[in-house]
């Protein structure tokens, strides 16, 4: 088997004949990791997700998963594939556990199996208690919970999660991240998430790629994507007032000086172990340091690098915003 | 991790578990299962009743006309059972049966596999809307099945309903034809398996591509009068002003509660009619359940 999960080459979506919502990507995802997919409202991640999952039908390019063609060998595709959506898809008047074997049903799988499967995911979930209560009575974080259960009855060898977080407290996001690392860990399986939170992306994602606008920006590990934006920045403040660009220029790790209103900005790779450098040249040549801090560049400022500061009331689909509007008036009750 | 081998790959699994989520939603809600009970009661007793044309000029409404010279006491009773044959001549010529409620409670049974079928066809835009349709299509389940699960279920519950509507009506005052058998019920759900087969798909269809409850809310409002009052749910076809008989002579719902009619009320069966009424509802079922799969299918595989 390769070694890839996930291949896509060139997958283009376009809506309506005009419309062009993914535009030529090309990414691969490799066996039992954690793809993350990044990217502003609109971007093209669900579009992707639902390309991928088979749901849309790509307009160019093409993909694979396990190396079966998501639009030749689609039926394949489904059945190696689990998909735990944006949206709380289980029926409210089904019980969760009634809801899990309507799934089972859907990929064919008998009975007698789904049963026991169907026990061991509400095991897995922490929702055996409530196996029998209609899906009315859940919270929001159990009927995500029972989402992820639905996706994994056909043991999936590649498991989508749309949003897994969205909308989640505090502790049912913790446990869920905890989910998913046991799905890779025990598992071995590949996961392909979106996500909005970027310390979740940068807590759970082996690799992640930022979308905007249908095309891929950026694709990398969390570090190596922290890194490409030239590294930590050291803020240092001295007690005299003379220039001391040169002399910290010299210095080994250090990329860039900077004189701002007083005080220098250092941007270096590895800041933990530069800092003790320039005050130790500093008091050398006689200089006082009066103040000095160390900034680590989050993810939040690699998405923002790349996909720029401004607002995005981009179009979402119907469909998505109907979703979105009901959870959220779910949410109210 | 994954088994392969205990998986069906049939083309029609999930058929039966779709099918079933959706009479689950019926029959587990208590409220809706008394509601859709109720509902012919209602429709029954009120208008069956409130509209009783045969009642108007029955013989105990009937007061002999005081004539010269008077009528001995047996003229008028003579009188008043002339009268009654009367009506009663003319209620079988116009409505095949004496019993207004019996004709009535014929055309109720249509309007609710109408009605139970514009709703279940509007129940795929909430699978839309909350997701489900898209979870279904990522999963192996044939797509064609899940526009089936839906015509079937409509199709079970209006079967069912259907049947309660006949058990209400007989204690209504309902009526058999001379020509009832029990076999006879068994004809009257072939033709409301078709009837139900051909407007659910057909519902399904114009309801599948919209994200909002309303657009198909002003469509089935739109279909749901001509089709009820422009056949023959409350009065035969041959008596209503022409351009209306247009209208109701190609509804394939008259063609339902005429064949319908004659198996459970009309004192004789004129087979070829029904032979008709069979081919026309058959056709009907057979070219909008194609059409309604074939576009459905073309918008599920976008």
């Amino acid at each position: 088997m390769s070694e890839y999960s996930i291949k896509a080459e060139g997958l283009t979506k376009v809506f309506n004949g005009s419309l062009v919502a993914v535009d030529h990507i090309d990414f691969s995802v490799k066996n039992g990791e954690i793809f993350g997919f990044l990217g502003p409202n609109g971007a093209g991640k669900t579009t992707t997700i639902n390309m991928l999952i088979t749901v849309l039908k790509p307009t160019e390019g093409k993909a694979s998963i396990l190396g079966y063609d998501i639009a030749k060998q689609n039926n394949e595709v489904r059945y190696s594939i689990g998909v735990v959506p944006q949206e709380y898809t289980a029926d409210e008047d089904l019980t969760g556990y009634e809801n899990i074997l309507l799934c089972a049903d859907l990929y064919g799988i008998s009975r007698k199996i789904s049963t026991k499967r169907a026990a061991d995911l509400l095991k897995l979930v922490e929702l055996t208690a409530f196996k029998d209560k209609k899906v009315q009575t859940f919270s929001g974080g159990m009927r995500r919970r029972l989402e992820l259960a639905c996706g994994l009855i056909n043991r999936p060898k590649v498991l989508f999660l749309d949003e897994p977080t969205l909308g989640l407290d505090v502790q049912t996001r913790a446990a869920t991240w905890n989910y998913i690392k046991m799905l890779k860990k025990e598992f071995g399986m590949t996961l392909f998430m979106t996500t909005h939170y970027l310390e979740e992306a940068d807590a759970l994602c082996d690799r992640i790629a930022i979308i905007d606008h249908g095309k891929i920006i950026v694709v990398g590990t969390p570090t190596e994507l922290k890194d490409s934006l030239g590294g930590d920045i050291i803020t240092v403040a001295i007690k005299k007032d003379v220039d001391i660009t040169g002399l910290v220029e010299k210095l080994e790790h250090v990329k860039e000086v900077k004189k701002e209103n007083g005080s220098y900005m250092i941007k270096s790779e590895n800041g933990e172990v530069t800092a003790p450098l320039i005050i130790e040249a500093l008091r050398k040549e006689g200089h006082v340091v009066t103040r000095l801090s160390l900034t680590k560049p989050t993810l939040n400022e690699v998405y923002l690098q790349y996909t720029g500061k401004s607002m995005r009331d981009a179009e979402e689909s119907g469909d998505s915003l109907h979703a979105k509007r009901m959870m959220m008036a779910r949410r109210r009750h | 991790m994954s088994e392969n081998n205990n998986i069906s790959k049939s083309k029609l699994h999930g058929l039966w578990a779709l099918t079933n989520r959706e009479l689950k939603k019926w029959y587990k809600a208590p409220t809706v299962f008394i509601l859709t009970l109720i509902q012919p009661v209602i429709w029954l007793g009120l208008l069956g009743n409130a509209l009783n044309i045969g009642s108007l000029f029955s013989s105990s409404s009937f007061t002999p006309p005081t004539l010269t010279p008077p009528l001995t006491p047996t003229q008028a009773m003579q009188l008043g059972q002339y009268f009654q044959g009367l009506q009663n001549e003319i209620m079988g010529s116009t409505f095949g049966t004496t019993s207004y409620i019996s004709f009535m409670a014929v055309g109720m049974i249509a309007f609710t596999a109408l009605f139970t079928t514009m709703f279940s066809g509007m129940s795929v835009v909430w699978d839309r809307r909350l997701g489900f349709l898209n979870k279904a299509l990522s999963t192996p389940v044939s797509r064609a099945v899940i526009i089936l699960s839906k015509v079937l279920s409509a199709t079970l519950r209006s079967m069912f309903q259907a049947a309660i509507i006949l058990i209400i009506a007989v204690p209504l005052g309902f009526q058999f034809g001379a020509a009832f058998t029990p076999i006879n019920i068994l004809g009257v759900f072939a033709f409301l398996f078709l009837i139900c087969l051909g407007l659910s798909s057909m519902f399904i269809a114009i309801n599948i591509r919209s994200t909002r409850i309303e657009t198909p809310m002003a469509v089935m409002n739109l279909l749901n009068l001509p089709l009820t009052f422009a056949s023959s749910a409350f009065f035969p076809i041959e008596r209503m002003p022409e351009w209306l008989q247009a209208v109701a002579t190609v509804n394939p719902l008259s063609y339902t509660m005429n064949g319908m009619r004659q198996l459970l009320i009309n004192p004789t069966i004129n087979y070829s009619d029904l032979a008709l009424q069979y081919a026309y509802v058959g056709i009907f079922a057979a070219v909008l359940t194609t059409i309604g799969i074939v576009l459905s299918w073309r918008f599920l595989n976008k």
